[in-house]
């Protein structure tokens, strides 16, 4: 019974983080049919900022833990915004050159972090109540897991708030639709795509300072590799569709927890054997529009 | 070929000659590396309904895409005179075009009170009052998602999308395609209504409703416009419009009420 909370519990925490990076992922698919294989980099970004931000205000405290939170948010925004305007946008329309770039942005970036924090892990601590456990129906639960399913949660709430209740939210939901109509009652869309970057890069921000705690480390590597992931949760949840991003998050990481435990280590495999059931059966996801 | 060529001072009937609001000279459009418009011309009157006809895949909808910018194009496009051809949608859109696409269109997550929200244009009067006084269906059904409407219904969303801003010209594709004839007299009312507002360019397979509403006409076929004139005049000439559309315009050019229940007309 322990053994399941605790799975529970540290499934529910990777699927918010798998979340974090798999919303902005669907959002910016869904209205540019871009894939954005840069997103890594707004999130390995974040942790790095975070990092350094928290090691100078003092780790273990909590000002250091919200001024790193707040800084992976605000360096994957601007950064995801840039990328936008700077690279993608120059490539209108042209999906495979916009690919081909964030592909190369993904290397380039990687190299760069391993130039400036060098190949090693850098293992990171927050403040004390973090890495302490909770005692629920038996189980130790590691801190850091609520928190991030705290953030993952507002993220959620912030994002439907603002797709459902704002004009640029409205633009936003009609675009993932039929973009061309959107251009054609008068709205200029390209101002929605920075913004979809924008929130998408946010969200992989504070993902970044969230799985640097989960995991322990932040390395150049970890966005990349949390993107493999967030792809899959993408496509199984159905490109465009952020209820569909929530979903399967859940979906892939328990799964991939209890696969680990149980079925000797094989939470990868599951996966991806989960994403071939999806996509033979379902294949535009479970929640995707165009069937 | 007998074709008549646009002139500058198009005569409405009893309205005063004026410059046509949309001009449009030599356009061609390219979907997909193929060329779907090779070389249209024409001129929608300043005031009343211009119809755009043709058979079945000669180009009407590509015209009207290229003509907003939604498909590659070149050649002239002046709105009042004003160059758009190398502006994007909604900067065309933005100057007061209004556009009806051939298939409704509408959003379908949102609520039809969203698809009305979404179409107010900065710096237009939104002209609430009218559009629901066309159609108080929607106000009534303002919460409902406009994907789980009818068919009918959506129509007049993507009416109603366009008729809310002050526009120029709007350009209306096949509005009646699909509806039952109930509908269809309801559409050319709405339509009639709407050309006292703004000037339009309409496809329109059903002949009856091009007979009700339209005092000009260009026909196009294999991407080119072929002819120009006066709707009734293109209408009354039987061997004219069964060698352009394919069909015999029966009934000839006299005037007929929306309730004479003629509205049958064969596709090309
Ligand atoms: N996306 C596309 N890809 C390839 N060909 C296209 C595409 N869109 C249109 N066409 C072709 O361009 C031509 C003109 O199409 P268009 O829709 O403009 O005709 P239309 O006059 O509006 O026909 P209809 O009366 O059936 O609506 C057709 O031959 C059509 O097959
Ligand atoms: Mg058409």
């Amino acid at each position: 019974m322990s053994t399941v909370v605790l799975l529970l519990f540290t499934g529910v925490g990777l699927g918010a983080i798998y979340f974090l990076v798999a919303s902005g992922l669907s959002l910016i698919y869904g209205l540019m049919h871009v894939l954005n294989f840069a997103h890594g980099v707004f999130l390995s970004l974040g942790a790095f900022l975070g990092f350094e931000v928290a090691s100078r205000l003092g780790a273990s405290t909590w000002t250091g833990f919200a001024a790193s939170l707040l800084v992976g948010a605000l360096a994957g925004a601007v950064f995801a915004a840039l990328t936008e305007r700077v690279l993608v946008q120059r490539l209108y329309e042209r999906h495979i050159e916009q690919v081909l770039v964030t592909v190369g942005l993904g290397l380039g970036a990687v190299a760069l972090f391993d130039g400036i924090w060098g190949t090693d892990p850098r293992f990171i601590s927050g403040p004390a109540w973090m890495s302490r456990t909770t005692h629920i129906l038996g189980a130790n639960v590691p801190n850091d897991r609520f928190v991030a399913i705290l953030v993952a949660t507002l993220v959620l709430v912030g994002m439907v708030l603002f797709l459902q209740r704002t004009r640029y939210g409205m633009i936003i939901r009609a675009g993932v639709e039929n973009r061309a109509m959107v251009t054609a009652l008068g709205i200029d869309v390209r101002t929605a795509f920075t913004l979809v970057f924008t929130i998408g890069g946010i969200a992989a921000g504070l993902g970044g300072v969230l799985a640097s705690h989960y995991f322990g480390y932040v390395s150049p590597l970890l966005g990349q590799t949390l993107l493999i992931f967030a792809f899959i949760v993408t496509v199984i949840g159905g490109l465009g569709s952020l209820t569909g991003a929530a979903v399967a998050s859940l979906l892939v990481a328990l799964l991939q927890q209890f696969a680990n435990y149980y079925l000797w280590g094989t939470g990868d495999l599951a996966v991806v054997v989960l994403l071939a059931v999806v996509l033979l059966t379902r294949p535009s996801g479970l929640m995707g529009r165009r069937a | 070929m007998t074709s008549t060529q646009p002139r500058g001072d198009v005569a409405v009937d009893g309205a005063p000659a004026g410059d046509p609001v949309l001009r449009v000279r030599g356009l061609s459009a390219h979907v997909a590396g193929q060329q779907v418009v090779e070389h249209v011309d024409l001129d929608v009157a300043p005031v009343g309904v211009t119809a755009l006809l043709g058979r079945n895949g000669v180009g009407k909808t590509s015209t009207i895409k290229a003509v907003l910018g939604l498909i590659g194009r070149s050649g002239t496009v002046e709105l009042d005179g004003a160059d758009l051809v190398h502006l994007p949608t909604h900067q065309i859109v933005q100057r007061g075009v209004g556009y009806v696409p051939e298939d409704r269109e509408v959003f379908s997550g949102l609520t039809v009170t969203d698809n009305l929200r979404l179409a107010e244009r900065r710096g237009s009067r939104h002209r609430y009052d009218l559009v629901y006084d066309l159609f108080p269906e929607l106000q009534e059904r303002g919460a409902q998602a406009a994907g789980t409407l009818s068919g009918g219904q959506q129509q007049m969303v993507s009416l109603a999308r366009a008729l809310l801003n002050d526009n120029q010209v709007l350009l209306v594709d096949e509005p009646t395609k699909g509806l039952a004839p109930r509908l269809v007299q309801e559409v050319s009312r709405v339509l009639a209504r709407a050309a006292q507002v703004a000037p339009i360019l309409l496809v329109e397979q059903n002949l009856q409703v091009v007979r009700d509403l339209a005092q000009h006409a260009v026909v196009l076929t294999d991407g080119r416009s072929v002819h120009h004139g006066p709707a009734a005049d293109f209408l009354a000439d039987d061997a004219l419009t069964q060698r352009l559309l394919g069909v015999h315009a029966e009934g000839g050019g006299e005037p007929t009420d929306g309730g004479s229940g003629h509205t049958g007309e064969e596709r090309a």
